[in-house]
């Protein structure tokens, strides 16, 4: 009977987030006290600085089996290490492009600047990054851990 | 028009007499260059430190490696009894110039020691695809004649036209020889080529992207679905001197071993991120891919990024920081996520 009632609930995507420690986590975290509502999909890994993100971590999330891979750093010119996020903005970039080149839909991927003070702004972005991957459907091709 | 038999012949000369003067007047040392390979549609690379061994440097349509990569980071250098580090003269076709340039412009070799014997190459066979067309039976003996590449086995002879089996990237190149710069003119000697008129529309990659999400998917495991993960593009790869790979890393251990298909795209697209904006275009990962793995799609697909997002093209100033290295305030960021 359980498993009936699993079958029949609607897939909902699975992403993982990584937020830097200064402004997007803070942000996220105001979000949480602020008691804005967003779906329930994301897991948040935080980290020291977006320029922390490895290609290779977002590109290992989705092998391993995450629908979506979300990053979100300061603002441009926010940064507490002064530069980490425009170093970052680079690899995004030529990762965004060698992604879509390779045939994996650009919209597993997603990078976005939120502030320790945009809670809603927040919320709005984690809504929107969830339409768009539920939209797309599970990660089924560039997935290792799949049955 | 002169035929490529004739050009080859013009070439190899000029590189028997620059070698040989370079070695007489005592300007350098040592010349890398090619040899006679051991077996058909092969050459192989020699260090020739006497004037008197100069006749057995070669030029032809098979000298594919990238010199560059003998002068590469933690690789040996060359030394004499004493230990010390030689003056190495090296015969550069275009991309060979273009590794170097992008070395020192990295900051990992010094130029000042290099002396750049520039040629100006006129391609690369396809060796991977000639094995693939005609490799049922062994080929024995090949011969260059006129324009035509002449394959020799027990029971067959075929001839071939060069100019359309050249490698992919060589059918688009634009720096045939060395770069001539004004800050190198003092290292660089033999054939040069202008780089400021240099164009590039890129037709081959807009070609691919008009393709949908799918299909795009489909070609990339079809090409790579062979790949055996041998690692030998990452060898002979002058750009790739990491001393520890991100493959090979151990604690912790990030990565797989398997050749599961996802495991090998994510090697391939991991390594063209770290050589976006690095990688020269040379074609020497796909000629030693012992599957016969064509990888000059990602190879134009790296060039194209940097051409259009930083308008930067690797190896033609050793003055210019790699645009990986650096960022700017106004980058573009349009696939950054908005409200809208």
């Amino acid at each position: 009977m359980i498993k009936e009632s699993k079958e029949k609930r609607e897939w909902e995507p699975k992403i993982i987030a990584f937020l830097c420690n200064w402004c997007s986590y803070a942000g996220a975290d105001l979000a949480g006290v602020s008691r804005l509502k967003y779906p329930p999909t994301i897991r948040i890994v935080r980290v020291p600085c977006s320029g922390r993100i490895n290609p290779f971590f977002i590109l290992k999330s989705l092998t391993d089996g995450w629908d979506g891979v979300l990053v979100s750093g300061c603002h441009p010119g926010d940064c507490h290490y002064i530069s980490g996020n425009l170093v970052a903005r680079r690899r995004f970039a030529i990762l965004k492009d060698l992604i879509t080149f390779f045939g994996i839909h650009p919209d597993r991927v997603h990078f976005m600047w939120v502030s320790a003070a945009e809670g809603e702004r927040f919320a709005t972005l984690i809504k929107k990054v969830s339409k768009k991957v539920k939209k797309i459907g599970p990660n089924t091709k560039f997935n290792n851990s799949r049955e | 028009m002169i035929s490529i038999q004739e050009k080859n012949n013009q070439i190899e000369k000029s590189i028997h007499d620059k070698a040989d003067k370079l070695l007489r007047e005592d300007q350098v040392d040592a010349v890398i260059g090619y040899s006679k390979g051991t077996i058909p549609m092969r050459s192989c690379p020699v260090v020739i430190r006497n004037e008197k061994d100069v006749d057995a440097l070669i030029w032809n349509n098979f000298c594919s490696i990238n010199l560059a990569k003998y002068l590469a980071p933690y690789i040996p250098t060359l030394k004499d009894e004493e230990g010390k580090n030689l003056r190495v003269g090296i015969i550069s076709k275009g991309c060979v110039g273009r590794a170097l340039i992008h070395l020192a412009a990295e900051n990992q070799i010094d130029l000042e020691n290099i002396t750049i014997i520039g040629i100006p190459c006129n391609g690369i066979i396809n060796r991977s695809r000639i094995l693939k067309e005609f490799g049922v039976e062994e080929i024995l003996k090949t011969s260059i004649v006129e324009n035509e590449l002449i394959l020799k086995g027990k029971s067959f002879e075929k001839k071939l036209p060069i100019e359309e089996y050249l490698n992919e990237l060589c059918k688009k190149c634009k720096v045939k020889s060395p770069p001539s710069l004004s800050s190198l003119s003092e290292i660089c000697v033999g054939e040069l080529q202008d780089i400021s008129t240099i164009e590039d529309d890129f037709a081959d990659i807009s070609e691919f992207e008009s393709k949908t999400t799918e299909e795009r998917w489909a070609h990339i495991e079809d090409l790579l679905s062979s790949c055996i993960r041998c690692y030998a593009c990452r060898e002979i790869c002058p750009m790739c001197y990491c001393q520890l790979c991100f493959v090979d890393q151990k604690l912790p251990r990030w990565f797989g071993k398997t050749t599961e298909l996802t495991e090998i795209i994510l090697y391939h697209l991991v390594r063209a991120t770290h050589l976006t904006g690095r990688c020269v275009a040379c074609g020497a990962c796909s000629s030693v891919c012992p599957m016969g793995i064509d990888l000059h799609l990602i190879t134009r697909k790296l060039e194209h990024i940097v051409k259009d997002r930083f308008d930067f093209t690797s190896g033609l100033d050793p003055e210019t920081p790699p645009p990986m290295h650096q960022f700017k305030m106004d980058d573009k960021q349009e696939f950054m996520l908005e409200e809208e």
